[in-house]
């Protein structure tokens, strides 16, 4: 008999990928790691160019005739405009200090996800257009024309990048690949090119002022439902306003706290906590209308990021209050913090916010007159005004994730911390390399929270997951505490598949458990309906 | 010399070589890096390989505890089950071992007869955890769709039908999804 012998046959099949320059690679779109395109609507909603559908995996991405050109001038307008990405392209030694710490990097193994060269794919066509060397010398000097593979390279790549500027804190030069990627992510708009986990939301908001286009009315009944889920699982009572006209201070957190669980159960540690303090002389509102903290425009260009932005200070004018509460929010705060200041403000007509409570001067809020809310519950509990016990969260072993905009964002440590510590009996870190300015992101942010890139969240969410599988192993951790609401959207299903066991809950939500409420009825379950410790049957 | 006892004596340069195999199935730049990075928190892909193979070599040189082999098994697998993998290149490093031990041997020594009978012995034990990879691998393919399919469904519905909206807000739901 003749034919390959068995041996033979194993000798052809090659496990390793073969071994080219990262130019030879072509872009291969998989399934799982990708989201799907905008609903055109969508984009025609808030007046973005050439709506239409398309789908990232036919061939043909129904792209305007001159897209080329388009692509050409909005990176030499965005050169002009942003010295940040003019030196972003020109100075990288290529030194790979950034290389390893990315995320996607390290979850996918693809060396595309390296930030450096997530940067290159875009930089290499950079040095074509726009130096003479590259100009000259070609892909000797590591240019390339852009073509319609380079350009589906970039989207694929693109929106494989959560813009959580982990890889900008090795940077001896301070390179964001994320500033980079937020480039990249506005020209793809200027060709209709969005995913619509982004596209939608940001209509959304702009339309009806919340991601989800819940209307004022399903917003406000949604939070009177949680008044009663409160009055039953606590015997109080609380009164929230809304829209109230000269309140002191206008409250501003992600819908998703609103109407997503596990979030909603921070949102009712919220009501709670404003319900408390009421008496010594909170007087806060809700606003209908500006409903939302996130902010997707980010992701999608600056100017829709000031679009949406807007509209939260607008809501703040109208009601003459003093200044603005922030609830558990992610990238809410980068906008707030990086942008806002000149982008919408001065917010001249806010004042520098003072805690009505303490008393305590916000001072690193002077400029935008905006408070987050673990400062201001870190400060109450310094201060003494909250009447806890403990004892209520022993059932919980917590650990705390640094989400990536608060934490590298704003320098937000030690306050949750505080705070956690302050109202649960057992708390660990995670190793020192992954929290902290270090963290580790959950793999979901800048709109990449969608259902169909499942493989590529779950990818992402690796390096954070695996640490804390370590803790979950080595005390016990059961729960994940996170003060941004793509995370409480995110991380459960993160936990589901890479530690199941470990659950996941917003600080607010812990603090409201512990609060000792005046009027209480005896407390048996927590928020979610769970008998409290000593509470089994 | 038993084959067992051989292949004790050489455990640590054979684990080495079965966590290139591994590694290797990566793109060059990456499987340097898993190779390098020491770090089990800066290289969960390292480290988790590190560690599972370490076990499962104990396993086929002891035991063959199932439990432990399953849950020694379930991160590696789990690993390559969400990323860039065929099915069959995802658990392909499991039989690669076969390779790795024939070349710990001298040429004598399939001459043994005794080793030779030991040696088809210890490919049947790792054909067996070959089949676990199997099963582990289409778990987690499961998990996934699961996961893909529940999600929205559990966050945003759930929240709205507690609160009795739903009816007043017909697929606001899914559209997002
Ligand atoms: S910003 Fe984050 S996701 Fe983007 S390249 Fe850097 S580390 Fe990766
Ligand atoms: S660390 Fe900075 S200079 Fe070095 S390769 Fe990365 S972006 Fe370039």
């Amino acid at each position: 008999m003749s034919g390959p012998k068995p041996n033979e046959l194993i000798e052809k099949i090659d496990y390793n990928p073969p071994q080219k320059g990262w130019m030879d690679v072509p872009v291969k779109i998989r399934k799982g790691m990708y989201c799907y395109a905008s609903n055109p609507k969508s984009v025609e909603y808030v007046h973005l160019p050439h709506a239409r559908p398309w789908n990232p995996l036919e061939e043909d991405w129904k792209l305007p005739d001159n897209w080329k050109e388009i692509v050409h001038n909005a990176f030499r307008e965005r050169l002009d405009r942003f010295r940040s990405f003019k030196v972003f392209m020109d100075i990288c030694v290529r030194c790979g200090a950034c290389a390893d710490k990315c995320h996607f990097f390290i979850g996918t193994g693809d060396p595309k996800n390296m930030p450096v060269l997530r940067a290159e794919l875009l930089r290499s066509v950079y040095r074509n257009d726009f130096t003479t060397a590259g100009k000259i010398l070609g892909k000797v000097a590591g240019a390339r024309e852009l073509t319609l593979d380079v350009l589906k390279e970039w989207w694929y790549y693109f929106f494989q990048c959560t813009e959580c500027r982990r890889c900008s804190v090795f940077c001896p030069y301070g390179i964001d690949t994320a500033e980079i990627t937020i480039m990249a992510r506005e020209i793809f708009n200027l060709l209709g090119l969005n995913i619509d986990w982004i596209a939608t939301p940001v209509a959304n908001c702009y339309r009806t002022g919340n991601h989800l286009g819940i209307q004022p009315h399903a917003f406000k009944e949604m939070i009177e439902f949680f008044v009663d889920d409160i009055e039953e699982k606590t015997g109080v009572k609380v009164e929230p306003s809304f829209n109230k006209k000269g309140a002191d201070i206008l409250f501003v957190t992600p819908s998703g706290d609103v109407f997503a669980d596990p979030g909603t159960y921070t949102a009712m540690g919220y009501l709670m906590l404003f319900h408390y303090l009421k008496e010594q002389g909170l007087n806060v509102t809700w606003s209908t209308y500006a409903s939302e903290g996130g902010n997707f425009g980010f992701f999608t260009s600056h100017e829709m990021m000031k679009r949406l932005n807007s509209k939260m200070y607008a809501e703040a004018k109208r009601l003459g209050v003093k200044w603005i509460l922030g609830g558990e929010c992610g990238h809410m705060w980068r906008v707030i913090n990086q942008y806002m200041d000149t982008m919408n403000g001065p917010a001249d007509f806010l004042e520098e916010p003072i805690s009505p409570i303490t008393g305590t001067k916000f001072t690193n809020a002077k400029s935008t007159k905006m408070v987050h809310l673990s400062e201001f519950t870190a400060d109450l509990i310094y201060h003494n005004k909250l009447k806890l016990d403990k004892s209520r969260n022993d059932n919980l072993i917590v650990t705390y994730h640094d989400s990536c905009n608060p934490a590298r964002g704003m320098g937000l440590f030690d306050e949750p911390r505080y705070v956690i510590n302050s109202v649960c009996n057992h708390f660990h870190d995670m190793p020192r390399n992954t929290i902290r300015e270090q963290t580790f992101c959950c793999g979901s942010g800048s709109g990449l929270n969608a259902g169909e890139d499942t493989e590529l969240r779950l990818c992402g969410g690796l390096p954070r997951a695996n640490a804390v599988k370590h803790v979950h192993e080595k005390f016990g951790v059961n729960m994940l505490a996170t003060i941004c609401a793509i995370d409480r959207a995110a991380l459960p299903p993160l936990m589901d598949y890479w530690v199941p066991g470990v659950g996941v809950t917003g600080l607010t939500e812990m603090v409201a458990n512990a609060l000792i409420m005046p009027g209480e009825a005896e407390r048996t379950t927590n928020l979610r309906g769970e008998p409290l410790p000593g509470m089994e049957e | 010399m038993r084959l067992d006892e051989l292949l004790t004596q050489k455990k640590t340069a054979i684990i080495d070589k079965w966590f290139d195999v591994v590694a290797d199935t990566y793109p060059a730049d990456t499987a340097g890096f898993i190779k390098r990075q020491k770090d089990p928190f800066a290289n969960p892909v390292g480290g988790t390989t590190q560690k599972s193979l370490t076990v499962l070599m104990d396993e086929l040189l002891g035991e063959m505890n199932h439990d432990k082999i399953d849950s020694f098994l379930d991160p590696i697998i789990r690993i390559r089950a969400v990323q860039d993998f065929t099915p069959s290149r995802a658990i392909s490093f499991v039989f690669s071992l076969k390779k790795i031990i024939r070349n710990q041997l001298n040429k004598s020594d399939f001459n043994d007869h005794r080793i030779l009978a030991e040696l088809f012995e210890f490919d049947l034990k790792i054909d067996l955890i070959g089949l676990t990879a199997f099963d582990i691998y289409m778990k987690c393919r499961e998990k996934i769709y699961q996961i893909k399919a529940n999600e929205e469904k559990n966050r945003t519905f759930s929240a709205f039908e507690r609160a009795g909206l739903i009816k007043e807000l017909p697929g606001s739901g899914p559209e997002l999804a």
